[in-house]
């Protein structure tokens, strides 16, 4: 008996042992390497990890990957992302576990304003070089990283991708063919709309169903009509929750979508299929032939969701949605990821000043599918002729502004928001009810 | 055991005959060896902790540690166990052996539900007491009361449909002569997953909408189209768009309910039909004097079975409406709250309420099974 016991003991000593050499093992060569190279400004870091968690996922996760590979190379630093599609769900189980990320990489603001509530997040403005950073980018972004936090207002993230969702997607080629032509204002817009009906073919494709989140895409549609039909304060009040959805500014924007979403013959499949259509496949129904629909308005991820063999620039298109009120200037709406710090150490302050650099994305522009909103990125990196584009009508916008359902509290941006929506698009709610029940689900 | 492999195994006889034989060790070295087992213990549980790169490495030393030192920990308490006097050894050696058991669900199940009850009774981010307005909102909120009264219809529908179809199609099969085709017919949906099941109603229920250009690939509006009829948007007809999700789980489930009730109703004595049919009983009388009484608590087991299942309901629901169109129910509110809108107070006071719906169709399942064992 006391056989076995030593036999067992034994074993775990030695498992033991093993364990401790090998830590013991790389020690010495970190610190060979920087006797070897006393100049080495990343000796420090050099061998560290810096875990990192977000939605990146498939070509995405590639992608992001091969962009920070050379500042991986050239410091030292291994960065290692986990990209989950239910991000949403486990990132907060991780955090309120005690046990988050170093580094985790929001899609929404509005869920990162929840943990900067709850007092999870590292101040920026205590940790990174912030002259830096404030150099880098617009005011707008930096505002729109400012969150309140238990001990007042703190520099809660840095943006590291964009994506310009005030985009208008055509079928190029067919669009050419029948003789169409780029609107530039509303006016050109309505009648380039009615010419498509009267020709007997539906000028809009829309879904915006989407699983769990079934009515994102409406609450894109309002946001960008908020911002072309009222005055920036007051979507930034509407954001904030100071202008009540049940205002005029907010149901004037909601009447302009519904009177072309409701319009007959100008959304494919007419009002009811609009909440049973995947937002995916929404866009398909244009490259049928001949095209079914011919206009989708979406942000410039959505190309993905396009047919495999089609070409951006020939095949397809996109124009700016024109502004409805030339008052209002030429505002663009904008999405993306933020990245936000859990754990302070050297490491991970320097992956984060490195984040706020252009070239942490140039890999990405340069392969397409990122618009960078550095100020230290170049127009130059973006070889595909859309990516460009979008870049432009980003830089070119007489006003920028986030998608206002991802600033929202979480159970308004990704709740009663889309919800009610979808129950107003579906007919099964009536405007005043949907807009009633979204106030009255705004947190106290 | 015959002496000669005791003493080859002498752990065995320790196991087996700990009542018997008193304890040889050491108490010295006894408790040398509890003070091992615990820096084996805790220093492993340590270097786990603080070792974070290796992960390969890590992996294999957690799995031989754990399995190790959890073999180590009972012969350890087993030891101090039959070092205990006899009197009160047989309690020592329970708690020795279930000990760590009732610990493991203390920490893991108790906790956890105390914790949640302490947190319905909070705020948003658990920062300060709100005495019962998460309760109050839980009963109030209109979309509360429309996910009671959709989980309501699962419940009672959901439940009876598979029961009673089950229970028919296990009669019906055990008569046919192509019982394993029927039954492997109707049990194969059980092995697709709830959010697979979701995918493949999808298209059961497609709608592409109505207007120039539009072709409709779902298959029940193809059928009513045949028929002359117009297609439908199936999801978003109110108050019915639930009966169309309850369809699924009726699908998934039924094979369930038929197997087991098949497998009580191949347990009937041959003999009592005979004597039944005999006495000039029908088959009608047969099903209803002879097989329901006799197979009664297999029924009421799979009756409590789908209805705490229907009770915890989510998945369908979240793949195919997200709780859109007023099909919402309790499991998919309270996921929304906790991780989709960040309000730890509002979805545990919904969870506690879920547990305690729960709570009493499990009792009396527990109740069931146990008297079922006596009697068997």
């Amino acid at each position: 008996m006391k056989k076995a016991l030593l036999i067992l003991l034994s074993l775990l000593l030695i498992a033991s042992f093993v364990l401790v050499s090998c830590q013991k093992k790389e020690e010495p060569a970190a610190e060979e390497m920087t006797e070897k190279a006393a100049d080495d400004p990343y000796a420090e870091v050099r061998g560290t990890v810096v875990t990192m968690s977000g939605p990146f996922t498939d070509n995405d996760a590639l992608k992001f990957d091969e962009s920070i590979k050379s500042f991986e190379e050239m410091t030292g630093i291994d960065i290692q992302y986990e990209g989950s599609k239910e991000f949403e769900a486990s990132i907060g189980i991780a955090i309120e576990g005690g046990n988050p990320p170093d580094i985790v990489d929001f899609p929404q603001p509005g869920l990162l304003k929840n943990f900067v509530q709850k007092g999870y997040v590292i101040d920026l403005n205590k940790t990174l070089d912030m002259d830096k950073v404030k150099s880098n980018y617009i005011e707008s972004w930096l505002d729109m990283a400012t969150m309140d936090s238990p001990d007042g207002k703190i520099m809660a993230g840095i943006w590291g991708r964009v994506n310009g969702k005030s985009l208008v997607w055509y079928n190029k080629k067919e669009f050419d063919a029948a003789g169409y032509e780029v609107p530039e204002t509303w006016e050109e817009l309505v009648e380039l709309q009615n010419t498509i009906v009267s020709d007997g073919d539906a000028a809009w494709a829309v879904g915006i169903e989407s699983g769990a989140a079934t009515g994102w895409a409406m609450t894109d549609w309002v946001e960008e009509m908020m911002l072309r039909t009222t005055s920036l304060e007051n979507y930034d009040k509407w954001v904030e929750g100071e202008l009540k959805f049940d205002s005029p500014e907010v149901r004037k924007a909601i009447q302009t979508v519904a009177d072309i979403w409701f319009a007959d013959g100008m959304v494919y499949g007419g009002r009811k299929s609009i909440a049973t259509t995947s937002f995916g496949d929404a866009p398909k129904v244009m490259f049928e032939k001949p095209p079914k629909a011919w206009l989708h308005k979406q942000g410039n991820f959505i190309t993905s969701f396009f047919p495999d063999n089609t070409v951006a620039g020939v095949d397809y298109d996109f124009f700016y949605l024109p502004s409805v009120d030339p008052a209002y200037g030429r505002p663009v709406l904008v999405a993306g990821d933020i990245y936000a710090m859990f754990n302070d150490r050297p490491e991970v302050r320097m992956v984060m000043q490195y984040f706020a650099t252009g070239a942490s994305v140039e890999g990405w522009v340069k392969v397409g599918g990122a618009i960078s909103p550095h100020k230290d990125s170049e127009l130059s990196w973006y070889t595909n002729e859309v990516d460009r584009k979008v870049a432009e009508v980003i830089q070119n916008a007489t006003s920028v502004r986030f998608d206002g359902s991802d600033l929202m509290p979480g159970a308004v941006g990704a709740g009663s928001f889309w919800k009610e929506m979808t129950a107003y698009v579906s007919g099964s709610k009536s405007l005043d009810e949907a807009l009633k029940a979204i106030d009255q689900s705004w947190p106290q | 055991m015959p002496g000669t492999d005791a003493n080859l195994f002498p752990v065995f006889r320790r196991f087996s005959m700990s009542g018997n034989i008193d304890s040889n060790w050491n108490p010295f070295a006894l408790a040398g060896l509890v003070v091992l087992t615990a820096v084996v213990l805790v220093g492993g549980f340590i270097l786990l902790q603080t070792v974070q790169a290796y992960k390969v490495l890590m992996t294999v030393f957690a799995v031989v540690w754990g399995l190790l030192s959890t073999a180590l920990l009972f012969f350890v308490l087993n030891a101090v166990a039959e070092n205990i006097p006899r009197k009160i050894r047989s309690v020592s050696v329970a708690v020795v052996f279930a000990g760590p058991a009732v610990i493991l669900l203390f920490w893991a199940l108790v906790i956890p539900t105390l914790r949640t009850l302490r947190l319905s009774f909070m705020g948003a981010y658990a920062r300060e007491y709100v005495g019962f307005s998460n309760y109050e909102f839980a009963f109030t909120d209109p979309i509360m009361l429309e996910s009671f009264r959709n989980n309501l219809l699962w419940m009672i529908f959901g439940t009876s449909f598979c029961v009673i179809m089950g229970l028919v199609i296990a009669v019906l099969a055990d008569k046919s002569s192509r019982e394993k085709v029927f039954k492997s017919l109707i049990f194969m949906p059980m092995a697709i997953s709830f959010v697979g099941a979701g995918v493949i109603w999808k298209f059961m229920y497609a709608y592409k909408g109505e207007g120039i250009n539009v072709t409709e690939i779902g298959l029940l509006n193809a059928i009513v189209v045949a028929f002359g009829g117009e297609a439908q948007a199936w999801l978003l007809i109110p108050f019915w768009n639930n009966f169309f999700l309850i369809a699924i789980m009726i699908w998934l489930q039924t094979g369930y309910a038929m197997v087991i009730m098949s497998s009580a109703i191949k347990a009937i004595p041959g003999e009592i039909n005979e004597a039944a049919r005999v006495d000039g009983a029908n088959s009608f009388i047969i099903f209803s004097r002879i097989t329901v009484p006799y197979i009664m608590p297999t029924i009421i087991t799979v009756t409590t079975t789908i209805l705490i299942f229907s009770l915890k309901l989510f998945d369908i629901v979240r793949v195919m409406t997200g709780g859109n169109f007023g099909t919402n129910v309790i499991a998919n509110e309270f996921y929304l709250r906790q991780f989709t809108y960040g309000n730890s107070g509002q979805a545990s006071a919904i969870a506690i309420i879920l547990l305690v719906v729960i709570v009493p169709v499990l009792l009396y399942n527990l109740k069931e099974f146990r008297r079922r064992r006596v009697l068997k």
